[in-house]
């Protein structure tokens, strides 16, 4: 899995493109977290326009950005998610706890 | 019910084969024509089922996981996960939403996502022996034009 980002006016954007499970998720949540405190931003985005495949893993990371935003005072909310990604995200039930958009699929 | 096809393999319990497990079960999944939503399931659960296995069944060493898929009378598909690691000691606890002994990098929604993105799920295990966790999904038939 890939991890891009842009940063503009205090908002951070993670685009996430490819597969997402427990293999890749501590990497990706190292470079978040990185990332995160690299910027500091008050908005995170996480764009999940390109991820094709994610099972309970992104949950936690979904949940581990939120609380990294939290504690700077932040927030964090997900964008773009896709069929499969989407159906977790319901399954989880974190979709009460956090913003979710959908993709145009 | 009778089965009408299987395939059986096992791998070593390292992260990098969770992609390999689901893309495989996939793979034996198609003779059913399922659609992409049916696909995206047995992907989902194959993974959640490997990654419990390989977080949790082999704490202290890269144990073996075996699968078996078959495909039964009725369009069904059943997958069997099973490992020779440490067991569950309390099943029940275990599938509760939430419930993980995993850390942070896990959420403990394993077996309720296995349980809600297919159709049955039975789990056994037995503590210094192994578990096996057996999943069931009824593809439904396409009426072609």
């Amino acid at each position: 899995m890939k991890v891009l980002s842009s940063y503009q006016d205090g908002r951070l954007t993670l685009y996430f493109k490819g597969e997402l499970d427990h293999h890749e998720a501590a990497a990706a949540l190292k470079r978040i977290a990185r990332t995160l405190d690299d910027y500091l931003p008050r908005d995170c985005v996480v764009d999940m326009g390109g991820l094709t495949f994610m099972d309970s893993s992104g949950i936690a990371l979904i949940l581990r950005v939120c609380k990294l935003m939290k504690e700077t005072g932040g927030r964090a909310w997900v964008e773009n998610a896709r069929n499969q990604p989407l159906k977790v995200i319901d399954a989880s039930g974190i979709d009460r706890m956090i913003q979710v958009t959908t993709a145009a699929n | 019910m009778k089965s009408t096809n299987y395939i059986k393999f096992e791998f070593p319990a390292r992260s990098v084969n969770e992609s390999f497990a689901r893309a495989a079960a996939a793979a034996f999944a198609a003779q059913l024509d399922p659609t992409l939503e049916e696909l995206g399931d047995i992907k989902t659960a194959v993974s959640e089922a490997v990654t419990n296995v390989i977080v949790h069944a082999y704490p202290d060493k890269i144990g073996m996981v075996q699968m078996r898929l078959r495909t039964m009378e009725g369009n069904m598909l059943e997958i069997c996960v099973k490992d020779k690691g440490c067991g569950i000691p309390d099943v029940k606890k275990a599938m509760e939403p939430m419930f993980s002994t995993g850390g942070e990098e896990r959420s403990g929604m394993g077996f309720t996502i296995m349980g809600s993105f297919m159709d049955g799920l039975r789990v056994k295990s037995s503590v210094g022996k192994g578990t096996t966790v057996t999943m069931a999904k009824k593809i439904n038939v396409k009426v072609r034009a």
